[in-house]
């Protein structure tokens, strides 16, 4: 298989029910993603688009067999349903939602690290394998299936990137959108080595922006990988302590900025892209670059 | 969310943190009112959300209620201006507070550690120093604890930090109790900072917070309406404190080409595009998903309130909302306004040339790239 997801993984949507929820769902189901249960609670019994409601994970999980879910739950209620799911064994979660409290995922992305559960997002837009499966709200039409992988703090700047990838005839892989919050259940860190144990991928593209350190410390192990990666840092104009959009994206005194993080990649032997349109061709050249 | 000291050491007080008797005054004759019930010296201070205060003159000490009105009256009103905020902060608030004598001066903070996701708490027995200053010059002089989410911090954590920082042996216990309440105050209070600095240590062995930072985490404010009455308008910046009320990611940069995109790391990019082509933005606007036409009008205002705005790029990826959608929605939301300004189009992604094919004769610049649109707008601003 890709990275975590393929045309096997049986997808149930927490949050069904709502108007993002169902709207997506009809994506997800159009792109060929298997979605085999929803949850609400209070909402057990109905059908949304021909997929069977549940009140509960547990429930909707004992009767499909679903073993990765997506959750489109409102801030105040998705830790909550973040930890449901933990609790009742999906193998992968993919958290929508923006705006859920810090401290709520503190304590969330604690568990799921203890359980082993593999957790993406909050405030991303969810992950593709191209041409299989896509959990979330991307727009699958603009991917390709090909050897490219890429993880990225953000969403539409994740289209932008693929969109030039696909336009140089560069398919994808899995493309993961990780997330703009300060705490994020998976970072680069934890994805990378997926992507360098998949058969599939043959160069990863690093999206990462200012705020927090969680490019540099993903430089560390890109310097253990086999396969090559190429980067990319947005905000490099930013001004320090104005939060730029995303919850996460903010330089703080000497921390998150971007020329660190360009530094870091840079010693680490990863060629950092100073414009997007640079991206494909950096990505050709070390693909040719292979031995 | 930034709150004022006064406010912070009512939330601290909530929690059991000792805090200096005192309460806050809007005018001179409100001080002196404190002042006289507070009885003794007492001290003026400045609320505003800048640091260095002390040495810009925003803390004055007074000796009788008459001396803490004159301070009053000097202070609001008034510009402080620190080393933080060299452009000046209006002053419409002072705290009177009773003047405490000092045995020790240390630090506490507690804040998120992102790298390791947890809390992390921090003492230091060089208090009343900038804690970034004393990070840099002596990072051995910071203790560190990390706090389990689920268990909080325990006391033997807090013992452990403040004897390792070196805090008068005598004063630990009692500044364990004063730390495990900041903890609380911290978590319930859902803040994403809380700062004592200085932590005192009174001559008769109290512990009281001199001074108090906090700042609450903006997601968690739909769970604390507590703090509403604590939401201020930028002071610093009317477009900002408009663009709040309307619900759009806004921020002001200073340049003269006005940005509108969606999706916060595609906005930071156009930023950084327009920098490359020798432009300087005027701001950062995210108008989220597609581009509606009431949204798009929206931010078209908002960015246009901005008098050095001397041209508007929109940089817009179609994805699930096609780019025709968007470019209908762009000229829409365009003709309920009257706009002097050129504006440049980019659109990108799905059905992106239907899209700009919308946009001919319009007098609209469209751009297929955002290379291209960060040249042209720097071209017709110039």
């Amino acid at each position: 298989m890709a990275v975590l997801i393929d045309r096997n993984t049986r997808v149930l949507v927490q949050g069904i029910t709502g108007r993002e929820g169902e709207f997506h769902t009809r994506q997800m189901l159009e792109y060929g993603t298997q979605i085999v249960a929803g949850v609400t609670p209070g909402k057990g019994g109905q059908e949304m688009l021909g997929v069977p409601v549940f009140d509960t994970v547990r429930r909707a999980i004992q009767a499909t067999d679903a073993d990765a879910s997506v959750i489109f739950v409102p801030a105040p209620f998705a830790a909550d349903a973040v930890l449901e799911a933990v609790d009742a064994g999906v193998r992968l979660i993919v958290c929508i939602t923006e705006g859920i409290p810090v401290q709520d995922m503190v304590k969330t992305v604690a568990v799921a690290r203890q359980t082993g559960i593999r957790l993406i997002g909050p405030n991303c837009p969810g992950m593709i394998t191209a041409g299989q499966c896509k959990i979330g709200i991307l727009p699958g039409n603009i991917f390709t299936t090909g050897p490219i992988g890429l993880v990225s703090r953000s969403g539409t700047l994740t289209y932008e990137i693929v969109d030039l990838l696909t336009k140089a005839g560069l398919g994808q892989s899995t493309c993961i959108g990780i997330g703009g919050d300060p705490v994020l259940g998976s970072t680069f860190v934890d994805l990378l080595p997926l992507f360098e144990e998949d058969e599939e991928t043959q160069a990863v593209v690093l999206v990462g922006e200012i705020g927090g350190s969680d490019e540099e410390i993903a430089a560390e192990y890109i310097r253990t990988m086999r396969k090559p990666v190429i980067g990319f840092i947005s905000g490099r104009t930013a001004p320090p302590g104005k939060r730029m959009g995303h919850a996460g994206a903010i330089i703080s005194g000497r921390t998150g900025t971007p020329q660190a993080k360009v530094d870091a990649l840079r010693s680490a032997g990863v060629p950092v892209a100073d414009a997007l349109h640079e991206i494909p061709d950096l990505v050709k050249q070390a693909l040719a670059n292979r031995t | 969310m930034k709150i004022h000291e006064y406010q912070a050491k009512e939330v601290l007080a909530r929690y059991g943190v000792s805090v200096p008797r005192g309460n806050v005054a809007e005018t001179p004759k409100e001080a002196r009112a404190i002042a006289e019930n507070l009885g003794g010296r007492v001290v003026v201070k400045a609320q505003v959300h800048a640091g260095g205060r002390g040495k810009a003159g925003g803390i004055r000490l007074a000796d009788t209620p008459q001396q803490a009105e004159e301070h009053a009256r000097a202070l609001i009103g008034s510009k402080l201006y620190t080393p933080q905020a060299p452009q000046g902060v209006p002053v419409s608030k002072v705290l009177i507070e009773e003047a405490i004598s000092i045995a020790q001066e240390y630090y506490l903070g507690i804040t998120l550690d992102r790298a390791r996701q947890r809390d992390v708490v921090m003492v230091s027995a060089m208090g009343g120093m900038d804690i970034e200053q004393v990070a840099d010059e002596h990072p051995e002089a910071i203790i560190k604890v990390w706090v389990d989410p689920w268990q909080g911090l325990m006391p033997y954590q807090a013992r452990q930090a403040l004897y390792d920082a070196g805090i008068a042996r005598e004063a630990v216990p009692t500044a364990a109790r004063f730390l495990t309440a900041l903890y609380r105050a911290y978590t319930a209070s859902d803040s994403s900072l809380a700062e004592i600095n200085p932590f005192v240590l009174t001559p008769d062995g109290q512990c009281l917070a001199a001074d108090a930072k906090m700042n609450i985490d903006d997601n968690a404010l739909f769970r604390h309406p507590e703090f509403g009455e604590y939401r201020e308008e930028s002071v610093e910046d009317p477009i900002e404190a408009e663009a709040h009320r309307r619900g759009i990611q806004y921020v002001r940069l200073g340049g003269d080409i006005g940005i509108i995109g969606n999706g916060a790391g595609l906005v930071m990019s156009t930023l950084d595009e327009v920098s490359r082509a020798g432009g300087r933005p005027a701001n950062f606007l995210d108008i989220g998903g597609g581009a509606k036409a009431e949204l798009v009008r929206n931010a078209l205002e908002l960015v246009l309130m901005d008098p050095n705005v001397k041209g508007v790029l929109f940089n817009v990826f179609g994805g699930i909302t096609r780019g025709d959608e968007v470019a209908k929605g762009i000229l829409e939301g365009i003709s309920a306004l009257e706009v002097k300004v050129p504006l440049v189009i980019r659109l990108a992604g799905t059905r992106a040339e239907e899209g700009l094919a919308l946009l001919q004769g319009t007098g609209l610049i469209p751009a297929v790239t955002m290379q291209e649109a960060a040249r042209k707008i720097v071209e017709v601003t110039r």
